[in-house]
């Protein structure tokens, strides 16, 4: 007799599927928002529970003899592959060379793993590969190992990449978005979203004529040039997907701190303004491939100012508000006409209104 | 930036802050049409600048909230067919129907496409003489002229494989049925800006002066919403009930008339279903019946799904003003904006999804 309730046990499935809103995984639950956040959390950390992963770090970092290491990883699927600035390939290392940057290390070593759709074109190919390693040499770091994987026409997107990183860690340094503490100041490194705004400018549907091309860049010379403030630098991000609103709740959340930031601080450009107008989309939610968040001692803040001044990545540096004990885990925004309003996470994608 | 620092700037706002303070002398209540001001009003905090006696109540123009649940449960239906490629603009695509969403489809498999223009849709009918190509017409009379405008395209291309699934709704006939509900508390309006820009602020004025309430054509900046209701304030204190435009530098009296020619030539007026309202006589257009074979409620014969709300829901309430979101019992714990029991937890301008994203910071901080 067929008993239908009987749940089968034999695919080793010994925890029950946690219980979720969809039956099925949508795209916004890749947004970086609170979807996300919610797949990450009920599927991945409830299961693979460990002291590294717990931290929520952009790398997990631990000790190797006396050398502390910081190893991450990360997948690229941006689509079209070439965009205004840049392509898949650079951001492929600059991505994970970053993600190892704002946890504090000087990268080193990247894997690169491809995976190709049957089809595409040999020459575009190689374009990738050039700016890899163009963007390799720039960083200091070397592709020391990979793997390629082709599938078959229609069962990818031309390429996805996926790099993995190692970095050291200095004596001294100690990042983690834990230790902010009322009173930090945030400093961003320059205008925002121009990297997701030249995305959206080149994909299908949606061609409009833009001079704003993605940031993508390396980073490492932002932290180079402030690593000798050692400690006082408490938090460090690369606000990439879900954007810098995403970064600074992410930080608010695990440090159980508020954060104050004011709009009229925060470097945006004319054509990302009008463009966002246009779409319907707020700035503060859109990806960014080459800037950095640091939250660090009030005490050192103008001097981190300074010398990101003096960088090429810096030079629209700004101190763009302060850690408050107000309102834990909550991003705050005084608006241009003087007011105060929330800066939420963002739930899924955002979505182009209407009108 | 031109056009938009300068109706965000800070001393301006303090300065009509202050002076709506000054010619306020006893509680109104306004209500702002457009789903787009409630999203200013929010995301600047507005509020915040006016004095207690003014309360801003958040009227039903969302185009995404307001369009009736069956229809939804229609473009589901329609989604889900393997020959469709069906097409919306964005925040359409997260609304729940009475089982699931479009976003929901295309999880499964359905071609389901987000555009930005009807024009793009006309385009992929073009591009794929294969598929039937459905473009989700929602909307007001701001969205209205692009959606006939790709159905005389497609007539112009010979295009058989186009049609468009057509729920817009109209504004002033909306005014005039929320102004006669019998306990309604609204005494002045601010008129929704883009829809004048199209329409002009003609059929105003009969409005103004059956009720007897001000309606101001107001913009979306901050400094246009703050200038809106001072001007509002200033008449009402007065007593005087007129149409009057602090849109100007868009909207003239007679509107778009080339847009309205367009209007004209495919829709015509009908009574339309407001989600959480009802029926609204002569509130929404319909394709005339010598272009029905655009129509794809009738090509695929969808026409007779009819769709319950969820009891929970209160967002009828929340539209004709009478609720703020905050009362609902659902509000943050059974609806939010990841999984909205009621459309104006979906798109931005939804009056529950602004408070949500904008509204929960503690009124003490926003005082200090």
């Amino acid at each position: 007799m067929k008993n239908e309730n009987k749940i089968d046990f034999s695919t080793n499935l010994s925890c029950p599927i946690p219980k979720n809103d969809y039956e099925h995984v949508l795209l916004a639950h890749g947004g970086g928002g609170t979807l996300s956040h919610q797949l990450i959390n009920k599927l991945f950390f409830s299961q693979f529970d460990n002291e590294f992963l717990n931290e929520q770090h952009d790398s997990a970092i631990f000790n190797v003899d006396k050398s502390r290491l910081a190893f991450t990883t990360d997948s690229y699927v941006v689509q079209p592959i070439f965009f205004p600035g840049g392509n898949i390939g650079e951001l492929a290392v600059n991505g994970t060379v970053n993600d190892l940057t704002v946890s504090g290390a000087k990268p080193v070593y990247i894997s690169v793993g491809f995976i190709i759709e049957e089809g595409l074109l040999i020459e575009d190919l190689w374009k990738i590969v050039l700016s890899m390693k163009d963007a390799a040499r720039k960083s200091g770091v070397k592709i020391v190992t990979g793997d390629t994987k082709v599938v078959d026409k229609g069962k990818g997107d031309k390429i996805f990449i996926n790099t993995s990183g190692i970095g050291v860690i200095k004596h001294g340094i100690n990042i983690s978005p834990k230790r902010c503490v009322p009173g930090d100041k945030i400093i961003l490194s320059g205008r925002i979203a121009d990297h997701g705004i030249a995305v959206m400018s080149a994909r299908e549907g949606l061609e409009f004529e833009t001079a704003i091309v993605s940031d993508t860049a390396s980073l490492n010379e932002l932290f180079e040039c402030i690593e000798i403030f050692g400690d006082k630098i408490h938090a460090m991000r690369d606000p990439t997907r879900g954007g810098l609103a995403s970064s600074l709740n992410e930080i608010a959340e695990i440090a159980n701190v508020g954060m104050l930031i004011e709009e009229d601080k925060i470097p945006i450009s004319d054509e990302v303004k009008g463009a966002c107008e246009i779409l319907g989309l707020d700035p503060l939610y859109i990806a960014n491939e080459g800037k950095m968040v640091a939250i660090v001692d009030n005490e050192i803040a103008e001097d981190v100012l300074n010398e990101w001044r003096k960088t090429d990545l810096g030079k629209e540096a700004e101190i763009i508000g302060e850690v408050s004990p107000e309102s834990p885990g909550t991003v705050v925004m005084k608006t241009t006409i003087g007011s105060k309003r929330i800066v939420d996470m963002i739930s899924g994608e955002q979505l182009p209104r209407i009108c | 930036m031109k056009y938009l620092d300068e109706f965000r700037d800070g001393k301006a706002a303090r300065k009509l802050s202050l002076e709506i303070k000054s010619v306020t002398s006893k509680p109104w209540q306004i209500m702002e049409i457009c789903g787009g001001q409630t999203h200013s009003i929010l995301k600047y905090s507005i509020e915040e600048l006016l004095p207690e006696e003014i309360t801003l109540i958040h009227g039903p123009g969302c185009p995404v909230c307001v369009t009736p649940l069956e229809l939804i449960d229609k473009a589901i239906a329609i989604a889900q067919k393997d020959d469709v490629i069906f097409a919306s603009f964005g925040d359409m695509l997260r609304v729940p129907g009475s089982m699931h969403d479009l976003l929901s489809v295309k999880a499964k498999g359905g071609n389901v496409k987000m555009v930005y223009s009807p024009l793009d849709a006309v385009k992929l009918a073009e591009n794929n003489p294969d598929n039937k190509v459905v473009f989700f017409g929602v909307g007001f009379e701001t969205t209205a002229p692009a959606n006939a405008m790709s159905v005389i395209e497609a007539k112009r291309r010979g295009l058989k494989n186009y049609s468009i699934l057509c729920s817009h709704v109209l504004v002033p006939p909306a005014i005039d049925a929320l102004l006669s509900f019998r306990n309604n508390n609204i005494q002045g309006f601010l008129a929704a800006g883009h829809v004048c820009t199209v329409m002009g602020y003609e059929e105003y004025f009969p409005i103004a002066e059956k009720y007897k309430v001000p309606i101001v054509v107001t913009g979306f900046e901050p400094i246009d919403i703050l200038q809106g209701v001072l001007l509002t304030v200033k008449q009402l204190e007065e007593g005087k009930s007129e149409v009057q435009n602090q849109y100007s530098r868009v909207v003239t009296e007679e509107g778009n008339t080339a847009a309205q020619k367009l209007l004209e030539e495919v829709f015509e007026r009908r009574d339309r279903k407001w989600r959480g309202i009802g029926s609204i006589p002569l509130s929404g257009f319909k394709l005339k019946n010598e272009d029905s074979d655009f129509d794809a409620e009738k090509i695929f014969k969808v026409e007779n799904i009819e769709t319950e709300e969820s009891p929970l829901c209160i967002a009828g309430e929340v539209l004709q003003g009478i609720k703020k979101p905050i009362e609902c019992p659902a509000f943050g714990k059974e609806c939010t904006p990841e999984h909205p029991l009621g459309a104006p937890m979906v798109s931005t301008e939804g009056a529950c999804a602004a408070y949500f994203h904008y509204g929960k910071i503690k009124k003490e901080l926003i005082r200090n």
